[in-house]
């Protein structure tokens, strides 16, 4: 069956079958590629369609980068009808139980959070999955909260959130991105207050 | 018949996760419900037939020295193929099992057949036993998982059965080497029967 092994066949084979997965997948690459970038953004524009109020323009193409505490974020300026209406920040923690938490937050000009969406989390599934507004009303405590006047910190931390009961780790996190997204939309709206 | 037999003795006799014990991080992993187990179970089955068809057919013409790397790449690019076009096709899915597709690459099942069954046999009988080894890992993970999902969120193929709390251990890693190990006592004594 296998052949006698030497140097110029053992480089020929390896080198043809990497030939020939490298042009398959190339092929599968090509074919896939737009569904995939269509399914990426219409999780981005769902997600901004439930956190940012009335809007008429493209936020996913407006969006700019952003950075706060070293980390850098996205950006999407809701406007309706040439006037801002919201700002949506897509932030990042990895304080997580289980890992990285991708939350959108939507803002409105003047700050107050408006709504959150969760992107993507690994948290432990009946607990720490309750920041997921499917799971758990957990998330939306914070809407119509300005973070300016809300503390935004879990009570045990002396701040004014009632975090999920034996999940305090994800519910510091979640605090802990919404921190951090409304870094992110304080640097935004100096930034668009000085285009203006 | 014994064509039947290639088939068959991946679902039984041969069964990859519980009478090999093969491949227990994915079975573990993804087997919170149903259909997770499922989409799991079906991803790998894909990979095994056509790994297993691709590698008979250039099993003889691969010097035997370097037959693992040439298989490795062959089932690499099959995995990487399910990978993207669950990413295009199935996005949540995709969001689901996250990690564990790409991890198929390293499931010891599918290069397990690959070195055992396929390059010693001919392409027809080496894609019924893919097949078969497939649909053996899907049938137990659909099962393990069924399990979980009606006794760890109460709810069968996601849709809610028993109202309420259920046993939350189920869900989480725990609850996996518990259920797999009972029910891996069942099936043997079933086998045996």
């Amino acid at each position: 069956m296998a052949r006698e092994s030497n140097f110029k066949n053992m480089f020929l084979c390896l080198l043809i079958i990497c030939f020939g997965g490298s042009a398959l997948l190339g092929g599968v690459y090509l074919i896939t590629y737009e569904p995939i970038v269509a399914a990426q953004a219409a999780r981005v524009n769902q997600a901004l369609g439930g956190v940012l109020p009335q809007f008429d323009n493209m936020p996913a193409e407006e969006a700019y980068q952003v950075e706060a505490d070293g980390k850098k974020m996205t950006v999407y300026p809701g406007t309706l009808n040439g006037e801002l209406t919201g700002v949506a920040v897509e932030a990042t923690t990895t304080k997580g139980f289980g890992g990285q938490i991708k939350v959108m937050v939507g803002f409105l000009p003047d700050g107050t959070i408006n709504n959150t969406a969760i992107i993507s989390h690994t948290e432990t599934p009946g607990l720490g999955d309750k920041i997921d507004p499917r799971k758990s009303n957990f998330s939306l405590q914070f809407n119509q909260k300005n973070p300016e006047s809300f503390r935004l910190a879990v009570k045990k931390d002396g701040g004014q959130v009632d975090a999920i009961t034996a999940a305090t780790i994800s519910s510091r996190a979640f605090c802990d991105v919404l921190v951090l997204a409304y870094k992110a939309f304080r640097q935004s709206i100096q930034k668009e207050g000085g285009d203006q | 018949m014994s064509r039947l037999k290639t088939l068959v003795n991946g679902i039984i006799k041969g069964n990859p996760t519980f009478v090999l014990v093969l491949g227990m991080c994915p079975t573990l992993g993804t087997s919170t419900s149903a259909i997770n187990g499922m989409s799991m179970g079906l991803a790998t089955t894909f990979v095994l037939m056509l790994s297993n068809l691709v590698i008979s057919l250039v099993a003889g013409l691969v010097p035997s020295k370097v037959r693992i790397p040439a298989f490795v790449v062959v089932i690499a690019v099959f995995v990487t193929v399910v990978q993207l076009v669950m990413q295009a096709y199935v996005p949540a899915l995709y969001q689901t099992l996250g990690l564990f597709i790409p991890l198929i690459v390293v499931n010891c099942i599918v290069l397990g057949r690959a070195e055992a069954f396929a390059s010693k046999n001919n392409p027809f009988d080496s894609f019924l036993d893919g097949l078969g080894s497939g649909l053996g890992f899907t049938l137990s993970l659909t099962v393990l998982g069924t399990v979980r999902e009606l006794l760890g969120s109460g709810s069968l193929f996601g849709i809610k059965i028993i109202p309420g709390d259920a046993i939350l251990v189920f869900i989480l890693a725990p609850g996996a080497f518990i259920a797999l190990g009972y029910l891996m006592v069942l099936f043997n004594k079933l086998k045996k029967a």
